[in-house]
């Protein structure tokens, strides 16, 4: 049989299999499809009149969530920069497991995007040749564009190292490496192009900062690997891989730095805009202080805050870093800090007040909450799947038998 | 302004004498209309001659007039291309289509007008500030004649009218910002939003216009020279006409709401659910770039009522302005009033700073 049909089978074969906490995963996560489908269904047959969301406040939940596994995506990097630019070889080892998450990131990426579209039925018309790209007009083919490519870069780079170690066949590095070098860079350009979909907007102020995409681009890198450890540790308690202390311990220091970097960032901007606040800065006095009694967002921004200062401050101290029962439960903290700094502390403000200064608040409705659960579930059964793959066939349990 | 003679007018109780005011409906055209209808409309009907698999499909189901009939006539739409890019024949076979569907659907005869811009036309409007009244009878005309969507669950007007109350920099006022008691009411959705303008607010409920110490400032699509809307749209569905109306097409839009978050004269409205237009209320005369039904999922605005004044008539709301606040013309004509007004009068125009070139001028006598 042709090794690339035979590994595809034993791979199939492979993910299917596992032991009763890997089925009680997938199918807890599968819970979530049921919500998900009535959801999508009451979308897609009365339109988007069944979200929170109005003509004043137009984005809500499902752009926040893109925004912010665009981060997760180019988080990925933080695997493959130390292991193929520094060649640190406990990161190096495992290069592979940061590209199936970068694949499974992205794929939510889409399905949130596609919760977001008015009409997802005529998705095509954005197809270049039967449709009509925008480009380079449009900042939001730029960003399509970015992700694609991305999303291609890390498939085959990822599927095509899997498949080596599968045959036990050396790497072409003449066509790897390439791919690698280019797929890291690219990760800057993917959160960078978002991060320019929503800044390059003088309509929304709040937006409207030079510092957006390094803000973006810094807290992805701490979203990111905070992820990454937490998934790390997962695969060493329950499976036979083992990953090394040293690539955990590199990835908490990219956190912490990372995480300095976005919290300056934000004093930055905060320090700007209020100094003296002008109409400038409404969306994020809104957002800090509330606005005459309106104030949905107030308590997110401070316990996002609170998250991601006291993640940080807990990852500099060394014994706390490298304590392996605590560093996940930080690492959580960190990652939905970040999460609601994207979505509540972020994308919803940017709207609020609108272009005429009319304070508008927006809540989610339950269907915006189950399409949302749904899209990450579907997302993390992808991951769980590939990871469970990628294992597999590092640990030489799916191999080329001829 | 003591002295100003201003109309009073009781919304409350209409008064029923004033018959270009309370009589307004957007058939009245018609008739005028009628003798106006386009030539190139007719053209593309005579070129549909040629008929495409697509509509002989729709005619034939038409023909027998089953329900397959309206299915089908929407499954040929979901393959047309964007208007801007097809040939004569295709904009004839979209119109067609669509005249078939929309008559089906609101038993009546639609027109859908397919007429293109003129040249040596730039269309623009002056709006005269010191004599709005604040009777919002703008926007109702609009809704009518544009078939926007109405009812409690999904109103669109595209025109607002904000509020602006005197006194606000009076001696006791100054230090209290403003406004310093608006904006409490929290939640409400699509329809029912709440909340207040920073400069003036647009959900007044009075009995009597014009209200004691208040002055108004009607705002809605600016049809700028250079649209943020129009640059950031992935699918180009957006675009600005040659006689400067920007427009959309209402069958090519994905509904990603980019457009709604560039504009900064918060002009653009979305179908957020099915738009609610009753059979009897819908206006039959419509134009492809304009007031033609829209469907779920996509982004509306204004147009200057494209379907009017591409046949050199005035738009709805100028025509019903009861105090002649509203002024529309040609902007490449010097004699036109709307070029008289930017000639004579104290002209400004709104966010300058955006750098978006409105043709939408406000001016005071």
């Amino acid at each position: 049989m042709n090794p690339v049909i035979k590994f595809a089978v034993d791979y199939v074969l492979y993910v299917l299999k596992g032991d009763a906490k890997y089925y009680l995963w997938l199918g807890f996560l599968a819970l979530f499809i049921i919500p998900w489908a009535y959801g999508n269904y009451q979308q897609l047959a009365y339109g988007m009149i069944v979200t929170g969301l109005t003509d004043q406040v137009s984005w809500g939940l499902y752009l926040a969530n893109f925004i912010f596994l665009v981060g997760v995506a180019a988080g990925a990097v933080t695997i493959m920069f130390p292991a193929y630019v520094y060649q640190y070889e406990p990161l190096h080892k495992v290069a592979v497991l940061g590209e199936m998450l970068a694949v499974a990131a992205v794929i939510m990426c889409i399905l949130f995007v596609l919760a977001h579209m008015g009409r997802p039925d005529r998705l095509w018309h954005m197809i270049p040749v039967i449709g009509i790209f925008n480009f380079p007009g449009s900042m939001l083919a730029w960003d399509v564009l970015v992700l694609v490519i991305y999303f291609i870069l890390n498939l085959v780079g990822g599927f095509y190292y899997l498949y080596k170690k599968y045959t036990g066949q050396p790497l072409n590095n003449k066509f790897y490496l390439p791919l690698v070098f280019i797929s890291i860079v690219w990760a800057l350009s993917i959160h960078t192009v978002t991060a320019f979909l929503i800044n390059t907007m003088p309509a929304r102020p709040m937006w409207h900062v030079g510092m957006m995409p390094i803000r973006f681009i810094s807290t992805a890198f701490a979203a990111g690997p905070a992820l990454i450890i937490i998934i790390f540790l997962i695969i060493r308690k329950n499976t036979a891989f083992w990953i090394e202390d040293k690539a955990i311990d590199m990835l908490s220091t990219i956190v912490v730095a990372c995480l300095s970097i976005a919290l300056f960032l934000t004093l930055s901007e905060v320090v700007t805009e209020l100094y003296h606040p002008t109409e400038h800065s409404a969306g994020l006095e809104y957002l800090m202080f509330g606005y005459h009694g309106l104030n949905n967002l107030v308590p997110w921004f401070w316990g996002s805050l609170f998250a991601m200062l006291a993640g940080w401050i807990l990852l500099l101290i060394p014994s706390i870093r490298k304590n392996y029962t605590l560093l996940p439960l930080i690492c959580a903290m960190i990652f939905l800090g970040i999460w609601v700094e994207k979505g509540m502390g972020l994308l919803i403000p940017g709207s609020i007040p609108t272009p005429i200064g009319e304070f508008t608040q927006y809540s989610p409705t339950l269907i915006e909450i189950f399409n949302c659960l749904g899209n990450w579930a579907i997302g993390f059964i992808i991951l769980t799947v590939l990871l469970k793959g990628a294992i597999g066939t590092l640990l030489g349990d799916i191999r080329y038998a001829k | 302004m003591p002295g100003r003679k201003i109309p009073v007018v009781n919304i409350s109780e209409r008064p029923t004498g004033d018959s270009s005011v309370e009589h307004w409906q957007p058939s009245n055209g018609q008739q005028a209309a009628d003798g106006l209808e386009s030539e190139s409309r007719r053209k593309f009907i005579k070129k549909s001659a040629g008929l495409s698999t697509a509509s002989l499909i729709g005619t034939a189901a038409l023909l027998t007039g089953t329900d397959d009939a309206k299915a089908n006539t929407s499954w040929a739409e979901h393959f047309q291309g964007n208007y801007r890019l097809m040939s004569d024949e295709e904009k004839a076979e979209a119109i067609d289509r669509l005249e078939k569907r929309y008559s089906m659907e609101y038993g009546k005869k639609v027109t859908v007008d397919g007429t293109d811009a003129e040249e040596g036309v730039l269309f623009g409007y002056a709006l005269n500030i010191q004599k709005c009244i604040g009777c919002r009878r703008c926007v109702k005309a609009c809704v009518q004649e544009n078939n926007q969507s109405r009812g409690d669950e999904q109103e669109i007007e595209w025109i607002r009218v904000l509020k602006m109350e005197k006194g606000e920099f009076t001696q006791e006022k100054l230090q209290d910002g403003y406004p310093a008691d608006f904006g409490i009411e929290v939640g409400g959705n699509a329809y029912s939003a709440t909340g207040v303008v920073l400069e003036g607010e647009h959900y007044y409920q009075p009995d009597k216009v014009p209200e004691e110490d208040s002055h108004f400032m009607p705002i809605a699509c600016m049809q700028c020279e250079k649209p943020p809307c129009v640059k950031v749209c992935p699918v180009r569905t957006t675009y600005r006409e040659p006689d400067g109306v920007v427009v959309v097409d209402y069958n090519w839009c994905i509904g990603c709401r980019m457009c709604i978050g560039a504009c900064p004269y918060w002009a653009r409205r979305f179908n957020w659910g099915e738009p609610n237009l009753p059979r009897e209320e819908m206006n039959p005369k419509t134009h492809y770039l304009g007031n033609r039904p829209r469907m779920k999922g996509v982004v509306e605005k204004c147009t200057f009522c494209i379907q009017r004044v591409r046949h050199g008539r005035l738009p709805a709301c100028v025509e019903v302005c009861p105090v002649g606040a509203r002024k529309f013309g040609n902007l490449l004509d010097p004699d036109s009033e709307v070029r008289r007004v930017l000639a004579r009068k104290r002209v400004f125009r709104l966010k300058v700073e955006a750098n978006t070139y409105p043709k939408f001028f406000y001016y005071v006598d």
